[in-house]
């Protein structure tokens, strides 16, 4: 057992799945977006506004909004541990990675609902 | 023919360096790449390598051969050799100790972790512990690992974290334990593997099925003890 506090969930098995999960959910906001707007060939800031009106919109945005925030811990923590050997650069590093992921969640949040 | 050994003796040299030595082999024959070590020998006594049973048992030979892990006794020249060519390094990402030699005590340290031995609390029969076939068929593919580390050294997480991640030669031997009905001790072991480096640092490259000079597939052992640490905690 290697214990490490920096990890999402500190259980590899937890962070193993929330990566797969995550990954499915930015998989099906990809896939719709991109089939969004090959379907809309006119498409406008009206049409655009209306869309993330809705509220199941805003639910599934957010989600992966919440995924890609996740997806991207798990990740740059992987390769942090995996590249950078010097404790306080490893750290550093990580805390960069936490204060983005943190300002691009609150950041979308509000255009989200600034809509 | 041209080989390229790997040299390095800590108390002369002060950096390693790759020693270029052109050599016939007697007769043409599709010779094994430990008998050509012992041709290099010959003309270089100081060469350093690991050998034992020369018939891919021991395991004493694993190293890099023209790139790729394997055992230097059963791997023909005919397999490795590129362009009359062959360039003879220690297997990759293990301290070196002299020339083809290398530091093994990480790769131990992280099978010692998985405790390799049954685990089996309730009072020991007359005779023995028995299997039905089929239960002694769940061991096959995974009890004929050698530890010769071909895998292991051939994995760029083991290479990584050497010291966290237990590699596939040690999850291989994980699995083999997990499987054995004879075991009683499972949850315990998959607690002690429930941690982000352990097993989950393989992310399935399959380096080490491609080198294993058995023929074995840890990323499947893998897979395997994932799926058990999955219906374990869902």
């Amino acid at each position: 057992m290697v214990t490490s506090i920096t990890s999402f969930g500190r259980s590899g098995l937890y962070d193993w799945m929330i990566q797969r999960v995550t990954a499915v959910v930015l998989l099906a906001f990809t896939v719709f977006m991109i089939g969004y707007m090959l379907l809309s060939p006119n498409l406008d800031y009206q049409q655009w506004k209306e869309l993330f009106e809705c509220t199941s919109m805003r639910v599934f945005t957010l989600m992966a909004l919440l995924s890609m925030a996740a997806h991207a811990w798990i990740g740059m923590w992987s390769i942090s541990t995996d590249y950078i050997k010097p404790t306080g650069i490893r750290f550093l590093f990580q805390s960069a990675c936490g204060l983005l992921t943190f300002i691009y969640v609150v950041w979308g949040i509000q255009i989200l609902w600034g809509v | 023919m041209l080989v390229s050994v790997y040299r390095y003796n800590p108390e002369i040299d002060d950096a390693p360096y790759m020693q270029d030595i052109h050599i016939d082999i007697p007769g043409g024959k599709d010779i094994m790449v430990l008998d050509l070590l012992q041709l290099l020998k010959d003309k270089d006594p100081t060469l350093g390598y690991r050998r034992s049973c020369r018939e891919g048992v021991c395991g004493s030979d694993g190293m890099n051969m023209n790139g790729l892990n394997g055992l230097a006794c059963i791997t023909p020249l005919s397999d490795v050799v590129e362009n009359d060519k062959l360039v003879l390094r220690p297997l990759p990402g293990l301290p070196v100790i002299r020339d083809l030699v290398v530091d093994m005590s990480q790769f131990y340290k992280q099978y010692e972790k998985i405790k390799p031995f049954l685990i089996n609390d309730t009072p020991p029969p007359a005779i023995e512990r028995l299997q039905s076939p089929e239960e002694r068929a769940e061991l096959d593919g995974l009890y004929e690992c050698i530890l010769c580390a071909c895998c292991s050294t051939a994995c760029p997480s083991f290479w990584w974290n050497p010291d966290k991640f237990i590699g596939p030669s040690g999850l291989l031997q994980a699995y083999r334990f997990l499987a054995d009905s004879r075991d009683t001790a499972t949850s315990e072991r998959l607690a002690d593997l429930d941690d982000p480096f352990s097993v989950f640092r393989c992310h399935g490259i399959m380096n080490c099925v491609n080198v294993c000079p058995k023929g074995l597939n840890p990323t499947k052992a893998i897979g395997k003890i994932r799926n058990m640490l999955i219906s374990q905690a869902t």
